[in-house]
């Protein structure tokens, strides 16, 4: 069964296309992640999958229902989205912006009963952040705020979690524990995760599928080593890349290659 | 997690009690001071009817002054809560509806209905809903997109619409030929002399259900506060909770620009202190604004009244010198 399934979506902002003729298929349980050059679409496209813009043209089936036909509070306990930042001009604890997730599962005023105090106590060990439950989120680093958000996001019990570059402007060692808890969500409680990145690197330790936008449309879909082919990537992303195998496994590693270090080419920057 | 949050009823009951136990020593307060000298027993006897009181002082008491009172009391709640909704709304600390210069477009409004010989209500109150509302739109469509929650937009945007309003107001006044101009000078700067027992319960009856309304939609506030997205995506309907926050505001702020002029700054100073004091939870905050604005602006039309040696002043000139200044702190530590 598929977790998203999406039919030749249009949408554009005016009269600038941003997506054209989308199809694709989310298996349930996988570890979806989109990738592509800088205006490709990505966001917009996690954007029509949350609805918070609904596509011109298409159709879009959340777990084989239109997501047309489900209410907010279910399209809420049935997807999440973590942005990539969360403005803090007000004070707010990291557990009252964790407690807010269960506003799907509560009445208007978002009165907390023991259960919902359960699931974000649950919630804040999963990510980490037990420790900083009274801590305002202005107090926090950007690591430590990007798994309250995921906090926040798995408090609406979802069954696909839709992250936006997570791990952009995060250090290495923030970036492989974000990832890793998307893997762990991933196999321990079957949450289908579907990611925006930047870093093809992390996009070919993780994916089960991966996603190559550019310019609105799909260049490439499949596996990490159907997708992130030399050929590929550097037609897409117009510039020289050095792939070799990751000595971790059968992954493809993709570098970057200066203007300094090529040699019988031309080179892509002209100096006068 | 050595300290679970408490539970937001118990919390909301508390703050509450609090709350009204410093509101009834003001409006305590309230009714003793006045021209006429402050007495204390003699209002004690009045209030619990003891009979020793005379005439004169009864009648001043429950005529003049606790009408006053009570609609110090509302129109505080009301100008604090329109503050705390603009500044959820917009993301923004230093919003207020007479910052924005949405009061100045009610009191454009309210002027036109005075000078066409309209009574209070509905005639007036309804062309200041009308001129509260046009504000509204001006500003929405000036800081219409990203740039709402840009605080340089919004604010000098505010700064223009409230020239341009000063302007037409100004206009208005000069061409203004009658005795009608001393009384709409003295509303305009804020004035809260006009109270009648008849007129507050007018105003009560048509406070009192967008007061509970905004209560209800205090959870939807919190959510907006984590930006548009986050909300949408937790289940909230953005442009039915936006709507309804806009419309019942400028509906409330009309109401009392109509009765009382431009009291300025209590949305902002009001809101500030109990966010500082009581954290951002709007489910909190919304009734604690109720009391806690309705507190200060009983205290604010004390002095009013109190400190000139002879008649009064109108209370916009205390809210206007408390506030401004608190203002100006904000926005240089907002910079930094």
């Amino acid at each position: 069964m598929a977790a998203i399934d999406i039919h030749n979506i249009v949408h554009s902002y005016g009269h600038r296309p941003v997506l054209e003729d989308i199809s694709l298929s989310i298996p349930i349980g996988s570890f979806f992640i989109i990738i592509g050059p800088n205006g490709s679409g990505k966001t917009t496209l996690m954007k029509t999958i949350s609805r918070i813009e609904t596509p011109q043209n298409g159709r879009i089936k959340i777990l084989e229902r239109p997501i047309q036909s489900y209410t907010r509070k279910h399209l809420a306990k049935t997807i999440s989205w973590v942005p990539q930042t969360i403005p803090i001009d007000f004070p707010f604890t990291v557990m009252e912006v964790i407690l807010m997730g269960r506003a799907p599962h509560q009445g208007i005023l978002g009165i907390e009963n023991q259960h919902d105090f359960k699931i974000v106590k649950d919630a804040m060990k999963f990510v980490g952040v037990e420790h900083l439950a009274e801590r305002k989120m202005d107090q926090l680093s950007g690591g430590e705020r990007q798994r309250v958000y995921i906090a926040k996001a798995l408090c609406q019990e979802p069954k696909i979690l839709l992250l936006d570059e997570p791990t952009a402007s995060l250090d290495l060692a923030h970036q492989v524990r974000i990832m890793d808890l998307m893997e762990r969500l991933k196999t321990e409680k079957g949450v289908t995760i579907v990611m925006v990145s930047h870093d093809v690197n992390l996009a070919a330790l993780y994916a089960d599928h991966l996603l190559l936008l550019k310019d609105g449309k799909i260049v490439k879909t499949g596996s990490s080593d159907q997708v992130l082919t030399c050929r590929t990537l550097e037609d897409t992303y117009g510039c020289k890349l050095l792939i070799d195998k990751n000595p971790l496994g059968e992954l493809p590693r993709i570098g970057l290659v200066p203007d300094k270090f090529k040699v019988n080419e031309k080179k892509d920057v002209k100096l006068f | 997690m050595k300290t679970p949050m408490p539970f937001v009823w118990k919390r909301l009951l508390t703050i509450s009690c609090l709350l009204i136990c410093l509101l009834l020593p003001v409006m305590f307060l309230g009714l003793c001071a006045g021209s006429s000298g402050t007495q204390f027993t003699a209002v004690y006897d009045a209030l619990t009817g003891s009979g020793k009181t005379d005439s004169m002082l009864h009648d001043i008491i429950w005529r003049i002054r606790f009408p006053r009172v009570m609609l110090a009391l509302l129109v505080g709640s009301t100008l604090s809560l329109g503050g705390l909704v603009f500044q959820a709304l917009l993301r923004n600390p230093l919003a207020e509806p007479y910052i924005l210069g949405i009061s100045g477009g009610s009191a454009i409004g309210a002027i036109i209905g005075i000078l066409a010989g309209l009574s209070r209500f509905p005639g007036v109150s309804l062309i200041a809903f009308a001129g509260s509302i046009s504000t509204l739109l001006v500003i929405l469509f000036v800081t219409s997109g990203q740039s709402m929650v840009k605080k340089d937009i919004l604010l000098l945007s505010g700064v223009m619409v409230n020239a341009f309003c000063s302007a037409v107001i100004m206009f208005l006044v000069s061409i203004t030929q009658d005795t009608r101009l001393h009384s709409i000078i003295f509303w305009l700067m804020g004035d809260l002399s006009i109270a009648e027992t008849g007129q507050v319960w007018i105003l009560l009856l048509m406070l009192f259900p967008c007061f509970i309304l905004l209560f209800l939609l205090s959870h939807p506030m919190n959510l907006l506060l984590l930006g548009r997205e986050i909300a949408q995506t937790t289940g909230i309907n953005i442009m039915g909770v936006t709507m309804a926050l806009l419309i019942t505001t400028s509906f409330m702020v009309s109401a009392t620009v109509s009765y009382c002029g431009l009291i300025g700054f209590v949305g902002l100073v009001v809101p500030h202190f109990l966010r500082l004091l009581l954290g951002p939870d709007h489910r909190i905050l919304v009734p604690a604004c109720v009391l806690g604005g309705g507190a200060y602006l009983v205290l604010c039309d004390m002095l009013a009244r109190v400190l000139p040696e002879q008649g009064e002043m109108p209370v916009g000139i205390i809210t206007a010198m408390v506030g401004a200044p608190i203002f100006i702190y904000l926005l240089k530590r907002s910079k930094a």
